[in-house]
């Protein structure tokens, strides 16, 4: 049986960066619970392009939890009341009939506002191309146990490789700090033998292009881990700082 | 050099290391606090404190103490404001409503200034008294250290009577508990800032660092509170 709620939208809504925002308001009749949150925003903007208004723009691309596109702090917390969920895998059955939901860009000085709902998040790009290149031997295909790697490393660089650059964890993060996400794009080569030869030059680029952009200094409150979608963990970040001291070190 | 300590993780580690010489500090403080306790009179007490003045080493210690604070302090207060610029002016008008962060962890800098306010205080009691300006109370005592008899200075006295006021009292409770919260995150921030932590030492961290920090604010109170109630006349 399929059920259905009306729900109240309070929606950041911002002509451009340099314009001043506020919120608007939009009342969504049978909405079905069955429906994703980003489901539920495709109808709120049908329904404004139907009537000539101009419809709500926010990001969005895989919808699978895979690509980081979609973003939204919704009632207090980056990508909803649901956990280790992205938003456009948040069901509009985490919400309750006749609810407010406030629906807010990142906010942070890194991210900053586009359009409405859409914030720049191409200081993450700058980041990651500031890790430069990482060297591959060419040549055969290696056999299968040449380079051996222990499961418990694979383990957790798989874990880190996770990551997803949605930004959750600068959204939420107190200090507007960057550290999970460059520390999960540190670590994801950090255990590998793959790229080691690059380690230490990457580790330190990718922080200095982190202060370069303005982001926080990581006072390690875990707000971060807590709304990562992908579960990545602040022990990442003790690794990071290992691998950014010691390559300072050898300096 | 300077580039490492002017990255974001350089100024954490100066917080992290000027904390962790402060804890160090805090024990050997508690250590000999707690001859307070000592029912004596105070000879113990004033055996510590008079070799705490005089061994050369412990004196050499001093000033870098005053650096250890004065870079702790410079740099909270240089990192906190660094980090409200980042975060930006805009503030979620839903709120915050992440589960599972301490409180401590947000409220660094305002647990800081508490033991601050407390320090100066602590400082213009002791420190200055009986560095600076001397005092009647401290006037000398003879004790004998090790079956020797030796005059020193009778800080136990000086301790004794300030601890007979309660506002003062009540003041060292507060700068106390303000600590023991500071340290409740500060101990683990603190390794996980210079690198020594993952999933399991986390844990461990958390618990030790709790335990120790209460371990600090309590027996500061205690001390301060016993003294007051059970040490007077
Ligand atoms: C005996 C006194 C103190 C001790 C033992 C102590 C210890 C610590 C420790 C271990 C940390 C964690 C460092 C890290 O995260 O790497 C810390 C953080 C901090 N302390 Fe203190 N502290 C003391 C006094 C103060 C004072 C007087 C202030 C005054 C402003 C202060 C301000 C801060 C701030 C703002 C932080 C957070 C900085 C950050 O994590 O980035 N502390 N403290
Ligand atoms: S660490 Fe988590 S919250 Fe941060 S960008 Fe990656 S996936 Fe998103
Ligand atoms: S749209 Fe790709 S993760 Fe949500």
């Amino acid at each position: 049986m399929e059920n259905t709620i009306n729900i109240k939208l309070k929606v950041w809504r911002q002509a451009g960066p340099k314009a001043k925002g506020r919120f608007e308001t939009f009342e969504l009749k049978n909405i079905s619970t069955d429906s994703s949150f980003l489901e539920m925003l495709d109808i709120l903007n049908e329904q404004l392009i139907n009537k000539g208004e101009e419809p709500v723009a926010f990001d969005h691309d895989c919808r699978e939890g895979i690509c980081g596109m979609c973003s939204l702090y919704i009632n207090g917390r980056p990508h909803g009341p649901d956990d280790d969920v992205t938003t456009c895998q948040l069901h509009m059955r985490k919400f309750k009939d006749g609810q407010t939901i406030t629906i807010e860009p990142w906010r942070s000085a890194g991210f900053p506002v586009i359009k409405d709902l859409i914030v720049d998040r191409g200081a993450f790009d700058k980041i990651i191309a500031a890790g430069g290149y990482v060297s591959v031997n060419t040549g055969g295909v290696p056999d299968a146990n040449a380079l051996p790697i222990p499961k418990p490393n694979a383990d957790e660089a798989m874990d880190a490789a996770s990551c997803i650059g949605c930004g959750a964890c600068v959204a939420a993060c107190k200090n507007g700090s960057a550290m999970l996400f460059v520390s999960a794009k540190v670590s994801q080569l950090a255990l590998l033998p793959q790229g080691k030869v690059e380690g230490a030059r990457r580790a330190k680029n990718m922080v200095a292009k982190m202060d370069e952009l303005g982001f926080g200094n990581c006072t390690n409150t875990g707000a971060c881990e807590v709304e990562c979608p992908k579960g990545i963990s602040l022990a990442n970040i003790a690794r990071l700082n290992r691998e950014f001291l010691s390559a300072k070190a050898q300096d | 050099m300077s580039s490492t300590l002017g990255s974001s993780i350089g100024k954490k580690l100066l917080m992290s290391l000027s904390g962790l010489f402060l804890i160090m500090f805090l024990v050997v403080h508690l250590t000999v606090n707690s001859f307070l306790l000592i029912p004596d009179g105070g000879e113990f007490f004033n055996a510590g404190a008079h070799f705490m003045a005089t061994t050369p080493a412990i004196r050499l210690i001093e000033p870098l103490l005053a650096i250890g604070f004065l870079v702790h302090i410079l740099w909270g207060v240089k990192l906190t404001i660094e980090n409200r610029r980042a975060r930006g002016n805009a503030r979620y008008a839903s709120g915050k409503k992440t589960t599972g962060v301490t409180w401590a962890s947000q409220n660094m800098l305002v647990l800081g200034i508490t033991v601050g306010a407390f320090l100066v205080l602590h400082i213009a009691q002791f420190w200055v008294k009986m560095k600076l300006t001397g005092d009647p109370l401290l006037d000398h005592t003879t004790i004998s250290i090790g079956g020797v008899e030796t005059e020193v200075e009778n800080a136990y006295a000086l301790v004794n009577t300030t601890f007979s006021y309660l506002w003062i009292v009540v003041v060292y409770v507060i700068g106390a508990i303000g600590l023991a919260i500071h340290l409740s995150h500060g101990f683990w921030s603190a390794f996980q800032t210079i690198g020594f932590s993952n999933e399991i030492w986390r844990k461990r961290l958390t618990v030790l660092g709790n335990i120790f920090a209460w371990l600090m604010g309590l027996g500061f109170s205690l001390i301060a509170v016993l003294q007051y109630f059970f040490y007077q006349g």
